[in-house]
């Protein structure tokens, strides 16, 4: 029995090559794509989570050797540096903006400049790991602090301090990594207004990168009160 | 999101952009006042708000279908779930029992 209504299948045109089969349209595969960035986010919300958590309960446990940190912290660059994450999700999102626009040579523009944010910030921080080296506050390695009756118990903070900053840089090299792909891509001229699904999920991985310095700053750099 | 989603103005990005610049200014500065244990709440409290506008205007959530923003809320849900669990045991520890006068004579183990 033939039914008039069965949709015929057919080539699909320029705009629809990026659709993938198994999804009716774009709009659906796009939801698809949010849905799914979002729930690898939430898996990165409880992985950092948990280390924010070891942090609290020390944090509890050793308020006074916690702010006595607050000293060795270098306020300046850490400040710096959350501006400077600021600033690369700004591009980011433009780079989004641009690519909604059709504008090629915008969204590779603004990608770049996000490159360029993310390598700053990467580099300052080097910066700053290698003066902890200096002043011996490696834990476990060179560690060797001043108020000597919080030796043991800042040692921790110094570790959550490593561990924390050090998971969130794996971020942001894993974030360059996948913003040269999009630089690639875009080059190939993959992306219009019609598809830009990649730019805006990576943009979500970039901007969730963010949210999470914006926690680790007040609460590594910020601890004890300053005068 | 190709064709539902407006394209963002300029202008409502750069003042996301500028209001998070300031916030960071003011998170610095508010660690210079004397609060006690208020420091810490303010500090959150700014952090939270500046997280809020990225995941509002950046991350799109105020375009972004039921299902999303159920998703974003739901990972909240559960960090607070494992804090609690966690705090719950932490903050107890130092308990011990002690005998109430509502306590069954038995339940003590003395005599």
């Amino acid at each position: 029995m033939a039914d008039a209504t069965v949709p015929v299948s057919h080539e699909p045109t320029a705009e629809e090559t990026h659709l993938r089969h198994h999804f009716a349209n774009s709009a659906q595969q796009t939801d698809a794509s949010t849905l799914g960035m979002w729930t690898f986010l939430i898996t990165e919300v409880l992985f950092f989570g948990g280390m924010f958590m070891a942090y609290a309960i020390y944090r509890a446990t050793f308020p006074d050797a916690f702010a006595s940190t607050s000293e060795y912290m270098n306020v300046i660059l850490g400040g710096t540096n959350t501006a400077v994450l600021i600033c690369s999700s700004l591009t980011m999102v433009l780079a989004v903006r641009a690519a909604q626009l059709s504008s090629r040579k915008g969204l590779i523009l603004f990608l770049i400049l996000t490159m360029i944010f993310g390598t700053i910030f990467l580099v300052i921080k080097g910066f700053e790991y290698t003066d902890k080296w200096r002043e011996h506050l490696v834990p476990g390695f060179n560690f060797h602090y001043a108020p000597a009756q919080f030796e043991h118990n800042a040692q921790i903070l110094f570790f959550l301090y490593f561990c924390m900053t050090g998971m969130h840089a794996v971020h942001m090299i894993v974030g360059l990594g996948l913003l040269t792909f999009l630089i690639v891509q875009a080059q190939r001229r993959v992306f219009n207004a019609n598809y830009f699904a990649p730019v805006e999920m990576i943009g979500l991985y970039w901007h969730f990168v963010d949210i999470v310095w914006i926690f680790l700053f007040p609460l590594l750099y910020l601890i004890g009160h300053r005068t | 999101m190709s064709a539902h989603v407006p394209i963002p103005t300029l202008r409502a990005l750069v003042s996301v952009w500028a209001a998070l610049i300031v916030l960071t200014g003011t998170t610095v500065g508010v660690s210079f006042l004397e609060l006690g244990e208020w420091n810490v709440v303010v500090a959150l409290l700014i952090a939270l708000f500046k997280a809020s506008l990225v995941a509002w205007v950046f991350m799109g959530i105020r375009h972004s279908n039921a299902m999303t923003r159920l998703f974003c809320v739901a990972g909240l849900v559960w960090l607070c779930i494992m804090m609690f669990i966690t705090f719950s045991d932490y903050t107890t520890r130092g308990w011990t029992y002690q005998a109430q006068p509502w306590s069954h004579p038995k339940a003590g183990g003395s005599h």
